[in-house]
């Protein structure tokens, strides 16, 4: 499964919803996430991908990870995902 | 109701190994956070803490003690004699029996349950040391305390997250008051910066790489600390009788709970707290020169505190000063308020205020005076000490000088 569709499904099962609900151009507020529920999403990345999220819950806009929108989100972990390839 | 003092007072914690180096070191806004010295730190993504520095358990304790002392109940004994020898008390006969123990901690021997795991799990040993579970239980420091001391009368541990310490000092404070204990040992250790203890906090991702610089714009997590502080409550017409010294009067205490959220805080919850404890001590708003923050550093922390104050103060909060010396010690969890306490009884006994150290960046969500890298001098009748827990539990202490 691409990146992308594994990360959707991921999100998906955070907001409690099918993936095919999810949109790209979704922000964590449209799917009803709070702070809880991107940790939980960024513990699922890291686990699903191996990969080490640069994430810190009390500056979750200025970090190097983008968690603006369903989209900066798979960016973000396709970048890491190729960084860790590399 | 009767009168409750402070009559004694002892701590070990990042900034020192007594009081008088504890208060020194924040009358200086010196830093006791660095990096940690623990096995495994290399695996952890969070490598600094408020380490209790150059301690050697075997100078303090011997061989069958050690097997029976965890970390915090070390820490717990060595600032319960400092502050039983500070008040002069020695507990026999029927002062004994109306003399108790209560306080808090987060994580108890939690050391001891590392260390326990790793050799069971880790290593593969399947025979564990025969004292383990006294060892590792909560209420440990507070049973060794008042078998060192011999306190028999009502003893008990409050553990309540990060309020540990300030709930245990309340009950201590209505126990003496209501007239179910002459004397109390209370207050709060902390001892878990290890592999595990650090490695469970840094899954919340609300931790900081770099330092504890609470109310600054630049702010970015908390640090924990380790430590513990301990005091002596006393009825105070008993405190008179015998000529003690006086530290300070608690005056009140009042709790609540967010019923909201599990982790993220309530402005409304703290506000109650607040101003309940203003009220159990008939003070006025205008009379608190000084509020102990909780300020963990943590972006909603802070900006949830100030807005409380602000909210409760109305435009006296402009005026008082606040600060948070987990810059200096960090975070000590179920601990954090005893020792917290010490910078309370210096504002009102020295008529110095222990800064907010690290701050750099002023942030409008926390535009209150918090005594930003310097401390300050002022004379204050009257302060508070704030402390907010995960679990949305709320405990505020409110102290007037002893004049």
């Amino acid at each position: 499964m691409p990146v992308k569709d594994q990360v959707i499904a991921i999100v998906a099962e955070q907001a409690l919803l099918a993936p095919g609900d999810i949109n790209m151009t979704d922000t964590p507020v449209d799917l009803g996430l709070d702070s809880l529920g991107l940790v939980e999403i960024v513990f699922a990345v890291e686990e699903t991908f191996d990969v080490t999220v640069p994430f810190n819950a009390n500056e979750p806009n200025t970090g190097d990870f983008d968690i603006s929108t369903v989209a900066s989100i798979v960016a973000g972990v396709e970048r890491l995902v190729a960084e860790q390839k590399a | 109701m009767r009168r409750v003092v402070i009559t004694g007072s002892g701590t070990i914690n990042p900034l020192g190994h007594s009081v008088a180096a504890t208060l020194e070191a924040m009358r200086e806004g010196r830093c006791g956070i660095g990096p940690l010295d623990i096995r495994d730190v290399d695996r952890l993504q969070i490598q600094i803490g408020g380490q209790v520095r150059d301690y050697d358990e075997t100078t303090h304790f011997n061989r069958q003690q050690i097997s029976l002392y965890d970390r915090f109940t070390q820490f717990t004994l060595l600032s319960a004699r400092e502050a039983v020898a500070q008040s002069g008390l020695n507990f026999s006969g029927e002062l004994a029996d109306r003399s108790g123990v209560v306080f808090g901690t987060s994580g108890g021997g939690l050391n001891t349950q590392d260390e326990n795991y790793r050799a069971v799990y880790e290593e593969g040993k399947n025979r564990v040391h025969p004292f383990i579970v006294p060892k590792l239980m909560n209420n440990a420091a507070a049973s060794h305390v008042s078998m060192e001391f011999n306190l028999r009368g009502p003893s008990f541990t409050v553990a309540t997250a990060c309020a540990s310490s300030n709930h245990a000092m309340g009950q201590a404070f209505n126990m003496v008051r209501s007239g179910m204990a002459d004397v109390m040992l209370t207050g709060g250790s902390e001892a878990m910066l290890c592999f595990g203890g650090i490695k469970a906090w840094e899954g919340l991702r609300v931790m900081s790489k770099d330092g504890c610089r609470p109310f600054s714009a630049t702010r970015n997590g908390m640090v924990q600390g380790e430590g513990a502080g301990v005091f002596v409550f006393e009825d105070r017409d008993h405190a008179i009788a015998r000529g003690a010294e006086i530290l300070c009067e608690v005056a009140g205490f009042a709790m609540s709970s967010d019923a909201s959220d599990i982790v993220t805080p309530s402005k409304q919850g703290a506000a109650r707290a607040i101003a309940g404890a203003l009220k159990d001590a008939r003070m006025n708003g205008e009379d608190v020169g000084y509020i102990n923050a909780h300020g963990t550093g943590t972006a909603a922390n802070d900006k949830t505190e100030c807005a409380a104050v602000a909210d409760v103060f109305g435009a006296h909060a402009d005026r008082l000063m606040i600060s948070s010396t987990k810059s200096m010690h960090g975070h000590l969890i179920g601990g954090t308020g005893a020792v917290e306490l010490l910078a309370c009884i210096m504002a009102l006994r020295d008529g110095i205020i222990a800064p907010t150290i690290g701050y750099e960046e002023p942030d409008p969500e926390c535009a209150l005076n918090v005594v930003p890298n310097v401390a300050q001098e002022a004379t204050v009748d009257a302060v508070l000490s704030n402390a907010f827990a995960f679990g949305g539990f709320n405990a505020v202490l409110a102290l007037r000088a002893a004049r």
